[in-house]
């Protein structure tokens, strides 16, 4: 009879506890739903906008130039001869640019020493030209040039001087530079050169005489 | 020959392929901008985007900017127009440039300046890296093209700049160094010598635009030769510098 009445008893209160448990996860349940209700709600009034940065300063910018160039080099006195060298610019403005070349040349035979015939006034090493110059030039005419009908270019006619040194026949001497040139930009990063340079420097070989040596050199080059 | 082909190659190629990149945007804010056909004031206006237009920014050359509308029109714009524009989160945009302030901040210079050594053509690069905002380490090789001997000075030497924010600038230099002297090959019977020398200067550094300066100065050298009397040289020189 006792032993009756306990399980009752314990019957009950898992009943209870059921009870207890059933409405209890129907409650939860209950939050859930109201949860997502408000999730929903939320989205809803949400803006959708994509928020996006820029970093300006991660523009890819092109005022650097480098060049290489080759054409025809006249030393006074010791003939026409071929010259190539290497350029590179800074573009500071849209019309005023630095410039740094280096060059080099072979010089020949003196009139004298041709028709003299007598030993040769320099050896090989001594023949050997080169110079080297830090220059300022300045856009003078910018413009544009056109092939045919589809086709336009931009250009600029550039004034350019400056000063260096020209190592020849075992001396260093100091150099003026000044010229123009032509810039043909093929497209924003690559351009073709055509420059025309006085470079004047003084020379002691045949008593003291300052020299006019005229460059005219093509190139192309590319900017950065 | 081939090889220098092959590269041209290569980078044209690479260069190709950055044109596939994703370039930033900005939207027009002014009532217009104005594209240009080529990067400077005198190239002419083909084209206006209107306001509330987006614009892809390609590249910069000096103060261009080349731009790509929605419509596939490229061409070049200013930056005074620039400026005026937003960027997608609706900020004004804004190009940081090396100022003044950069100027007296800055960590590292490299300069030419050219004038005369003794009566003579000189012509120098240097580099400095400042220690402190006063006071900075030079490093300078410097090449002298004179009637009867060149020579080649290398010298080091600290610079004191006791106002470094403004504008002009008055610099102090104390250094030494070593000058290499060649006679020239048409006098014969001269060795080449190789001397120490020290030196004291004053002199002044003006700031110019972005990472520009103009540089003027006058040192004094002494240069302690083998003989008993010791050599002076009197040297001016002006040019320009940059710094990063």
């Amino acid at each position: 009879m006792e032993g009756r009445l306990r399980v009752l008893f314990l019957m009950n209160i898992l009943r209870g506890m059921c009870m207890l448990l059933v409405s209890s996860m129907a409650w939860s349940a209950d939050a859930v739903t109201n949860g997502n209700n408000d999730a929903v709600q939320q989205q809803v009034i949400q803006p959708q906008i994509e928020r996006r940065t820029i970093d300006v300063d991660a523009i890819d910018t092109e005022d650097f130039e480098i060049a290489v160039f080759s054409g025809l080099y006249s030393t006074e006195d010791f003939g026409t001869n071929m010259v190539i060298g290497a350029r590179a610019a800074y573009h500071v403005t849209e019309t005023v640019f630095f410039e740094a070349a280096y060059a080099k040349t072979d010089t020949s035979e003196t009139s004298y020493e041709l028709l003299s015939g007598g030993a040769p006034l320099l050896s090989d090493n001594q023949r050997e030209l080169t110079y080297y110059n830090a220059s300022i030039g300045y856009n003078l005419l910018p413009g544009e040039a056109f092939m045919g009908k589809g086709w336009a270019f931009n250009t600029a006619l550039y004034v350019i001087a400056g000063v260096g040194n020209t190592n020849f026949a075992d001396d260093d001497r100091f150099t003026v530079n000044f010229g123009a040139g032509y810039r043909f930009l093929a497209t924003d990063w690559l351009a073709i050169h055509l420059d025309m340079r006085n470079h004047i420097f003084k020379m002691d070989l045949f008593g003291d005489k300052t020299t006019n040596n005229l460059e005219f050199t093509g190139g192309f080059s590319v900017f950065f | 020959m081939r090889v220098g082909l092959l590269v041209i190659l290569l980078l044209m190629a690479a260069l190709a392929n950055a044109d596939e990149d994703v370039y930033p945007e900005v939207k027009v804010a002014d009532p217009y901008i104005e594209l240009h056909v080529g990067p400077g004031t005198g190239y002419p206006i083909f084209y206006v985007v209107d306001r509330g237009d987006f614009v892809e920014v390609i590249k910069r050359k000096t103060d261009w900017f080349k731009v790509r509308t929605a419509k596939g029109k490229t061409g070049w714009v200013s930056r005074t127009q620039m400026e005026k524009t937003l960027t997608p989160s609706g900020e004004v945009t804004a190009f940081s440039d090396a100022g003044l302030g950069d100027f007296s901040q800055r960590r590292w210079e490299i300069g030419l300046v050219g004038g005369s050594f003794n009566g003579a053509p000189v012509m120098t690069a240097y580099g400095a890296y400042a220690l402190s905002a006063n006071l900075s380490a030079e490093v300078s090789a410097s090449q002298v093209t004179g009637d009867f001997s060149s020579s080649e000075l290398v010298n080091f030497n600290l610079l004191l700049q006791p106002f470094s924010k403004w504008r002009y600038s008055p610099f102090f230099t104390l250094g030494a160094g070593q000058i290499t002297s060649r006679p020239s090959v048409t006098l014969i019977q001269v060795r080449d010598s190789q001397d120490l020398v020290a030196h004291a200067g004053v002199g002044i550094k003006v700031y110019l635009t972005r990472r520009f300066i103009f540089r003027a100065e006058y040192k004094n050298y002494v240069g302690f030769t083998s003989n008993d009397d010791n050599k002076e040289f009197e040297e001016w020189k002006a040019g320009f510098a940059f710094f990063f």
